[in-house]
């Protein structure tokens, strides 16, 4: 009984959430309706008994909100809804699609005979899955450790400023880059140039 | 409290992600709707190895994936819209298309 209630008192605003992140005009209020739906995804984790990977959830997830709504600042063009707009494209198309998919996820799940409970969980589920990472998953923690550390220097290869041209100029096979070792004047010296 | 209302919560979540992601011509909005069907894969990662499979840990080991992905897909969407708005000012889906040309 009580179970059904938090199932209820948190699967519901989770959905809710998720369909106002998409129709508020304030993308700062978008935000914050995803925060609410994924942070009611994490307590619907630590209520499934998984209490560590639901914190880590709710965790990443407020951290990950307050970056977003950094970046919304940064680039939008209307980040306050001040201006009411639309900014979609393909409704009709994105409706059918998305409403498809769901009739047949849907339809799997009522449809799937699925098998019985078997097993108890471990008295300390973490503990379980900390032993399982170091052990038979390892190669799994390895190639998330690997994505992780090319996602590092992806996004700052991505998001930096000077490029290699602007370190060697249209010469790339130079044997030193035009710039100072601490990265000063940009290259302004290979192109000839002042520098910035 | 059923596996089945669980997985279709996740279903419900996955779909309206999926439909934002197709909808939304921001590249920040698209990547929310992204955010929420990672959501739906979690819950119906945790629903299902405590429903069928409670004394496994490859249920745990699926929910740490999606977070991970969650977390990558955060960092290099991010980074790949302020290459896109450095170089040419753009934050629309739209006005990313002229990168094929």
């Amino acid at each position: 009984m009580l179970d059904d209630v938090v199932f209820w008192a948190l699967a519901g605003p989770a959905v809710a959430a998720a369909v106002m992140v998409f129709r508020f005009a304030s993308m700062a209020r978008a935000t914050y309706a995803l925060l609410a739906s994924l942070l009611c995804v994490g307590g619907l984790v630590v209520r499934l008994g998984l209490d560590y990977l639901g914190v880590v959830v709710v965790l990443m997830m407020t951290i990950e909100m307050a970056l977003m709504g950094v970046f919304m600042v940064m680039f939008m063009m209307n980040p306050a809804g001040l201006m009411p707009m639309s900014m979609l494209h393909n409704r009709r198309g994105a409706a059918v699609i998305s409403g498809g998919v769901f009739v047949l996820l849907a339809a799997g799940v009522l449809l799937t005979p699925w098998p019985r409970r078997r097993g108890e969980p471990a008295a300390d589920p973490t503990k379980a899955l900390g032993e399982s990472l170091m052990g038979p998953h390892m190669l799994t923690m390895m190639t998330l450790g690997l994505a992780l550390f090319a996602t590092i220097v992806a996004t700052v290869v991505l998001a930096t400023r000077r490029g290699r041209y602007d370190r060697f100029g249209d010469d790339l096979r130079a044997r030193r880059a035009g710039d100072r070792g601490d990265g000063g004047d940009g290259g302004a010296r290979v192109r000839g140039g002042a520098g910035p | 409290m059923t596996l089945e209302l669980f997985l279709l919560a996740a279903a419900a979540l996955f779909c309206i992600g999926l439909f934002g992601a197709l909808t939304q011509q921001s590249i920040v909005m698209l990547m929310m709707g992204l955010e929420l069907m990672l959501g739906g894969v979690i819950l119906a990662a945790a629903a299902v190895w405590h429903f069928v499979a409670p004394a496994a840990t490859d249920g745990q080991v699926l929910v740490v994936l999606a977070v991970t992905v969650m977390a990558v897909e955060m960092a290099v969407g991010f980074a790949v819209v302020t290459a896109l708005f450095r170089t040419r000012e753009a934050d629309m889906t739209d006005e990313a298309a002229e990168l094929k040309e």
